[in-house]
């Protein structure tokens, strides 16, 4: 990143661009270089010729909207920050553009006092930028995270998103004291958190009321988990060359293979299928004597529906659930993998849900 | 509704609001009823039936024919039923206080 901050602004009125521009490039301690654009067009190949920190957005634009270009944006340049500021007062809109992954949402300051708080909101995100240097864990590892939480005493929550799997380690004092996953809790919970390879973090304000169930110190408890995680993924490796192959006769290897037979074991499970996704174009699968059409049926309704997510621009697709005479059908998309699993017709969709979201929480760890 | 909108057209922007409804299609993919509204695109409503039909076919194809296929994005929340081939779709934008606190979509 360059050493003077450079921001975009993207706006269709010429003298809301003057005004933020002078604003922003006078009025903030850093002294960022401000550039304007007018249109989506012109924004996206400012960002492509150029190195930018925050781009601030505002979505009512004539042809390409600001929804159309925040999609851009995040998809091509993930560590640029991203602000709508708009004078759009929706609901709606709001919850799209975080859906989309834009950092904040601001409806145009109309008193001093907004104004005050959104330029403070903004030199944050720049310091931010300039002293931490990452974007949720993608140059740090968890344990780094909890290391310096914990070094500097500090009392917090930390949530981490994994796929669609959400964790929350909480710390008070530099001490964990508690942990907790879907359906899990304390130091299991931790260890499961801890075993997640990828995702993204967001430090929250302490939760003083939470009731401790770890007491084991953060040094303890980081090579306890580091130990657990070590003896899985030996005896994933010696369970590997012990049986040559996966169930039901799936190319499978390591991790996957033991993870199918897990999961096959849950209540209410019919059949499993786990695909590989982009280079990795493997076939996993659990109680299906011919995946194919089921293949077929996963990688096409992801895909379609994806396609169309994007073209709505509703944010991630989530999951898919289908109920027929003959079974329940889930479909999701889970880190590396496209989740496809069965369940009987006689399971209620509540059931479904929650077991389901119990597949992709071990999936994912 | 056709001949008003005629004089009243819609602001020239591209920024579409996500509307709540349905609207049922018949087995060609051709829309046959709407409650949504027409500031809504068509080509839109299309794109998601002929999603939704292509899902259920090839559900069938599948030996696994569905009656029903909910798809949950982050924003919006789409609920499709088979009708005789053709289907109907519910759409239900979702929002952000609905997320943070479900017990509000319980509320009367």
């Amino acid at each position: 990143m360059p050493a003077q901050p450079k921001i975009l602004l993207l706006d269709d009125d010429q003298d809301f661009l003057d005004l933020y521009r002078e604003m922003l490039s006078q009025h903030l301690p850093s002294m960022p270089e401000v550039r304007a654009a007018n249109s989506g067009g012109r924004a996206l190949s400012l960002l492509e010729s150029e190195q930018f920190n925050i781009l601030i957005v505002d979505l009512n634009l004539p042809k390409m909207d600001g929804l159309q270009v925040v999609t851009i944006a995040r998809r091509k340049y993930p560590q640029l920050r991203l602000v709508v500021l708009t004078g759009i007062r929706d609901e709606q809109f709001r919850t799209r553009a975080y859906a989309l992954g834009v950092d904040q949402y601001w409806i145009k300051p109309e008193t001093d006092q907004e104004m005050g708080l959104f330029m403070e909101s903004i030199d944050s995100l720049i310091n931010r930028e300039a002293q931490a240097g990452f974007r949720g864990v993608q140059s740090k590892s968890l344990v780094d995270i909890i290391q310096l939480e914990c070094l500097s005493q500090s009392s917090c929550m930390l949530k981490i998103i994994n796929g669609a799997t959400e964790g929350k380690i909480y710390i008070q004092s530099g001490e964990v004291i508690d942990a907790e996953v879907p359906g899990v809790n304390g130091e299991p919970a931790f260890q499961r958190i801890l075993s997640w390879k990828t995702g993204s973090f967001e430090t929250l304000p302490a939760d003083l009321t939470r009731v401790r169930t770890i007491f084991s110190s953060y040094q303890g408890l980081l090579l306890n988990s580091a130990q657990a995680i070590d003896e899985a993924a030996s005896l994933d490796q010696v369970a590997t060359a012990e049986n040559g192959a996966a169930p039901a006769g799936a190319p499978a290897v390591g991790n996957v293979a033991s993870m199918l037979t897990e999961v096959s074991q849950m209540e209410g499970v019919e059949f499993v299928l786990a695909l590989g996704v982009e280079k990795n174009r493997s076939q996993n699968f659990w109680g299906l004597e011919n995946p194919k059409p089921m293949v077929e049926f996963t990688r096409q309704t992801l895909d379609n529906f994806r396609a169309l997510g994007e073209r709505l621009q509703v944010g991630e697709l989530q999951q898919i659930t289908g109920t027929g005479p003959q079974r329940k059908v889930a479909v999701a998309p889970c880190g590396n993998s496209e989740l496809c699993i069965g369940f009987p017709p006689a399971l209620s969709a509540e059931q479904m849900r929650d077991s389901f979201k119990n597949i992709l929480t071990k999936w994912a760890s | 509704m056709g001949f008003l909108s005629r004089f009243f057209k819609p602001a020239d922007t591209g920024l579409i609001h996500l509307p709540a409804g349905s609207f049922t299609m018949d087995r060609d993919g051709k829309i046959m009823t709407s409650t949504l509204p027409q500031s809504f695109p068509s080509e839109h409503l299309r794109a998601i039936g002929d999603q939704v039909l292509a899902s259920f076919r090839s559900a069938k194809k599948a030996q696994m024919p569905l009656a029903e296929i909910v798809i949950q994005y982050s924003a919006l929340k789409l609920l499709a039923r088979e009708l005789r081939g053709g289907a109907i779709v519910f759409l239900s934008p979702q929002s952000l206080n609905q997320k943070l606190n479900p017990k509000l979509k319980k509320s009367p």
